[in-house]
């Protein structure tokens, strides 16, 4: 089973790197960006089938290591 | 004073920081393995040294913070125990939950390596006794992450429970936005936790400790620890 957790700043933290690569792209010329938050993708690959352990796992992940809750949110998805 | 430094792969500065703990206690500090799951008996502090712990992968000191060892460290920390966490240190207590807050990237997005000012906030710490409140000191700092932030709420208790220990300054302690290298909230260089025996700082007073480097504004930290424990070993 495939599974991806995604991993994001909350709202109100600060994002310097967003921002810079805000700035590339403005620099580049391309137009209409408003502004840009960086984030993280984690695809993972599950042993077993079953969708509900599946997510308590990912849970499990995303808690303890893949987000740090203080900063981040995460979401989880499925696949 | 009997000390512990962790080791984890990709720390780069535990050599320092056994050096001057060697040279300010005249005792050798135990070298503790990650993996190992005991601190040595009778250990009275215990450092988290700088470097790049496993790469800085995830995030700074996010997978130090996981290992084994660590549940140790929390057991110390629980009993009392002093524990000191420097730059790459601070960043696992942090992940560690430790100490409240984060690191994040420098403000201006560039990895600093320079001497700056610290304002010494308080000097009835076992990590500041060795300094007066008020006093200026010069250290440095080499770090691309050591931007502290922690929600609002936070920052109130911490400010509030005057768990500030450093701040960045200019050398006459004036703070401003451009002494406040990293863009840290109210210029927090270090901290202490609620119980005041664990303490993380991003500047690293274990580089100046000897006349021959230019300063010795970072040994009194140590000289502090050091009488904290009555200078019996």
């Amino acid at each position: 089973m495939k599974a991806r957790v995604t991993v994001t700043l909350k709202t109100g933290v600060l994002d310097p790197q967003g921002k810079a690569i805000e700035g590339a792209l403005k620099s580049l010329g391309v137009s209409g960006i408003g502004s840009v938050r960086q984030g993280k993708v984690f695809d993972i690959e599950l042993d077993g089938a079953d969708k509900a352990s599946a997510e308590a796992v990912l849970k499990a992940a995303a808690e303890k290591l893949l987000a740090n809750t203080v900063i981040e949110n995460y979401r989880i998805e499925v696949l | 004073m009997k000390s512990a430094v962790l080791v984890f792969p990709g720390i780069n500065r535990e050599r320092d920081m056994a050096r001057t703990l060697k040279l300010v206690s005249g005792v050798e500090p135990a070298m503790v393995w990650h993996a190992d799951t005991e601190l040595p008996a009778g250990t009275d502090l215990v450092v988290v040294p700088g470097g790049f712990s496993y790469g800085d992968y995830l995030r700074c000191g996010a997978i130090a913070a996981r290992a084994p060892i660590m549940d140790a460290v929390r057991a110390h920390a629980a009993k009392g125990g002093l524990v000191l966490g420097v730059c790459n240190g601070f960043q696992i207590l942090c992940e560690s939950g430790l100490l409240p807050g984060v690191l994040m990237r420098n403000s201006k997005l560039k990895f600093i390596c320079h001497d700056v000012h610290l304002r010494v906030e308080r000097s009835d710490t076992p990590f500041t006794r060795g300094y007066n409140a008020g006093q200026v000191i010069r250290v440095p700092v080499a770090h691309g992450e050591g931007n502290y932030v922690a929600d609002d709420e936070t920052i109130k208790a911490i400010e509030s429970e005057g768990r500030v220990i450093f701040r960045y300054c200019a050398a006459d302690g004036t703070l401003g936005d451009p002494y406040n290298v990293n863009g840290a909230i109210n210029a927090i260089a270090g901290i202490v936790n609620e119980g005041g025996n664990v303490a993380g700082m991003m500047p690293h007073p274990e580089n100046h400790v000897e006349s021959i480097i230019g300063s010795t504004d970072g040994r009194g930290l140590f000289a502090g620890l050091v009488a904290q424990f009555g200078k019996a070993a």
